[in-house]
């Protein structure tokens, strides 16, 4: 029943890997659980789970897997129990090939092995752990001897052909996480040199000391940073809502990252017209227009919205949404004085591009360039910021 | 290499799990992740492993310029080119100008060490990645000498996040992972007691009452942690502030509270809202 845990805490969506199994399959021979559910419980914990965010399924996981079984649950034998019969009841047939992909006798052999030798070491209080710090259950070869686990590669491919499936099954709605959208966005970049104080040039100084014969020759230069300024306008609210959380990734990403030379937001709903917001509440904001004085062709900007709306929102005079509020020019004469002002400017949407045929996406499509938001379309967009495609929207490349 | 026990040590309280997740992590010669709220006692954790153990403590310091090979080591080039260029000192030799970094230093030591790797996530994202080999082989090569530094003792290496920036997969499989959850009031009396062990048991009740209720106003973005906590304890003290006052009013608010939106809020919440 043990390695049922596994794939108990996989059913759950907790991504644990066989290495971090095998790290508690190791921690449990050394003893470490002290045959005890609840130091099995925080044991299990610290070595497969690796984000608080995943606590709460590790929870439900835990509780519901061992609803019923005492406390005092003896561990060790536990494991004797599944090597001598690894094959678990209720198992799929996906699972069981993939379990069969580890040479279980010698599995076995090598547990029971580990098992006795934690013995040894208690009686004779011979030291036995972390004997020249290499696993015997650890992979990658670290061992000269090459004791491994199984077959290594049998083992590794196994999970690699779930790994494979797993991302096939993704892909209709691959999730972007902060970390690939901050290694995204971290791609724009444009260096430019700068005027200030000036810094050392290491590479030009040891040139010309060496063409000086020896005598140092100290060089010194404009500064080289990054110099993108990035604005990021959000729609938030109604339409949006399902994509809340991919845009706070996107936008916590963006927040993070330190390499703008400046980084601004705003948040829009559905349009923008004369006011922009600084909260998702439209409580606090200011002019467009204002915004807009400040900024120049040195900005980028990226909307960030699924571009679906009414069409007179976008093109009739007063066609805001929110009923309170007129606006004296149209969504799309605003849209089009941005990307005037800000000629690199984007826009992302968290649509799936076969559904972009709105007629407010398509009008939106001829300003801005419209890129998918998914790691293939952002780092597309950023290739257009950075200025490595060109900028063009939809209607001037195929009109 | 004996096996160790950590138990905490008299200033430093720890729970049955943080205790043992530190053995574990010992034991497997991993890397110990501590993730938790700021003030919360996750790079003390280091200092008390330390002593506890009895083995000594370098520590890293991560900023956001951090590159994994500063920890290594750095070939001071500049230096040696001065020396060339002044000749004052023997230049041949160019091992004097290597320079080892914390990692360096715990991998050449002669006995075993506690490596503390401070606020990891200040630095580029790319960082832990590029730590992985040698936290896995506890060994490296310095290419200006091709010397290979294998550690003897593998040191106890302890990780500290504020979670400020995802950490790749590949290198969280290879921690031992704690979480540091904010104490409740009965831990935290406790650990008051240790910072302060004569403090009144009414002032006390009393400043955790005030304390909580600060942490649980939905409004207050920077929530005050325990390191303020004890710091405002202090201050009371020494102000010789009375039970009544903290039951009326937030003295010495400005040791709890930084940002003054956070101030504004809870002078509004106090007319409004009961206090305790």
């Amino acid at each position: 029943m043990f390695i049922d845990f596994f794939y108990h805490l996989r059913e759950f969506g907790l991504k644990v890997s066989s290495t971090e199994w095998l790290s508690l399959v190791r921690a449990l021979a050394e003893g470490h659980a002290r045959a005890d559910l609840n130091t099995f419980y925080h044991l299990a914990r610290c070595l497969l789970i690796k984000r608080e965010a995943d606590f709460d399924a590790y929870d439900r996981a835990f509780a519901s897997f061992f609803a019923g079984i005492e406390s005092s649950l003896d561990i060790s034998q536990e494991l004797l129990d599944w090597l001598d019969n690894p094959i678990v009841p209720n198992i799929s047939e996906a699972d069981r090939a993939k379990m069969q992909a580890f040479d279980l006798d010698e599995l076995a052999a090598r547990f029971r092995d580990l098992l006795e030798r934690q013995k040894e070491r208690h009686d004779g209080g011979n030291r036995w752990i972390g004997t020249g710090g290499t696993s015997p259950f650890g992979h990658g070869g670290e061992h000269p001897s090459g004791i491994r686990v199984g077959g290594e590669g049998g083992g590794r491919s196994a999970v690699q052909v779930a790994g494979e499936r797993r991302f096939r099954n993704l892909r209709s709605d691959q999730i972007l996480d902060t970390r690939q959208i901050g290694i995204a966005l971290r791609r724009l970049k444009r260096l430019a040199k700068e005027t200030g104080p000036e810094e050392l040039q290491l590479d030009d100084t040891i040139d010309e000391s060496a063409r000086n014969g020896g005598e140092i020759e100290l060089v010194f230069g404009p500064p080289r940073r990054n110099n993108i300024k990035l604005l990021l306008l959000m729609d938030v609210g109604g339409s949006m809502d399902p994509y809340s959380q991919l845009c706070e990734r996107l936008f916590s990403a963006a927040h993070a990252a330190n390499h703008f030379k400046k980084f601004e937001h705003r948040f829009f709903h559905n349009c923008v017209y004369e006011r922009l917001y600084t909260d998702v509440y439209y409580w606090k904001g200011e002019p467009t227009a204002d915004l807009l004085k400040n900024l120049d062709h040195t900005w980028s900007a990226v909307f960030v919205g699924d571009a679906w709306m009414a069409p007179s929102e976008l093109t009739h005079l007063g066609g805001a949404i929110s009923f309170n509020y007129r606006n004296a020019d149209t969504g799309l004469a605003w849209l089009e004085r941005i990307r005037q002002r800000v000629p690199n400017s984007i826009w992302l949407n968290p649509e799936p591009r076969k559904q972009w045929q709105a007629p407010t996406i398509r009008l939106i499509r001829r300003v801005f360039p419209m890129y998918e938001l998914t790691i293939d379309g952002l780092t597309e967009a950023v290739d257009v910021l950075r200025g490595a495609r060109p900028n063009r929207p939809a209607a001037a490349a195929a009109p | 290499m004996s096996f160790h026990l950590f138990t905490g040590t008299d200033t430093y309280l720890v729970t049955p799990e943080l205790r043992d997740a530190v053995n574990v992590a010992c034991a497997l010669e991993k890397p110990l992740l501590i993730r938790g709220e700021p003030g919360t006692g996750k790079t003390v954790l280091a200092e008390a492993i330390a002593e506890n153990l009895g083995m000594p403590l370098l520590t890293w310091n991560i900023k956001s310029t951090t590159k994994a090979q500063d920890g290594l080591y750095v070939y001071d080039t500049v230096q040696r080119l001065n020396d060339a260029r002044f000749g004052d000192r023997d230049i041949s030799d160019v091992r004097p100008y290597i320079k080892f970094g914390p990692l360096g230093q715990a991998l050449r030591a002669d006995a075993r060490v506690v490596l503390l790797i401070d606020e990891i996530d200040k630095a580029d994202m790319e960082f832990p990645n590029d730590l992985l080999h040698e936290l896995d082989r506890m060994s490296f090569s310095v290419v200006e000498t091709g010397e290979k530094v294998t550690a003897q003792h593998r040191p106890i290496v302890v990780i500290t996040s504020n979670n400020e920036k995802e950490l790749p997969d590949a290198f969280l499989r290879r921690c031992v992972f704690h979480y540091i959850a904010f104490p409740g009031k009965e831990t935290m009396t406790s650990i008051v007691r240790v910072h302060h062990p004569d403090v009144e048991e009414k002032l006390l009740q009393q400043v955790l009452l005030r304390f909580y209720w600060l942490r649980e106003l939905p409004e207050v973005r920077k929530r005050p942690s325990t390191s303020e906590l004890i710091d405002w304890i202090a201050a009371l003290r020494r102000g010789g502030v009375t039970v009544e006052a903290i039951e009326k009013e937030l003295p010495f608010m400005g040791v709890l509270l930084k940002r003054e939106n956070d101030i504004e809020t809870v002078l509004a919440n106090r007319r409004f809202g009961r206090v305790s």
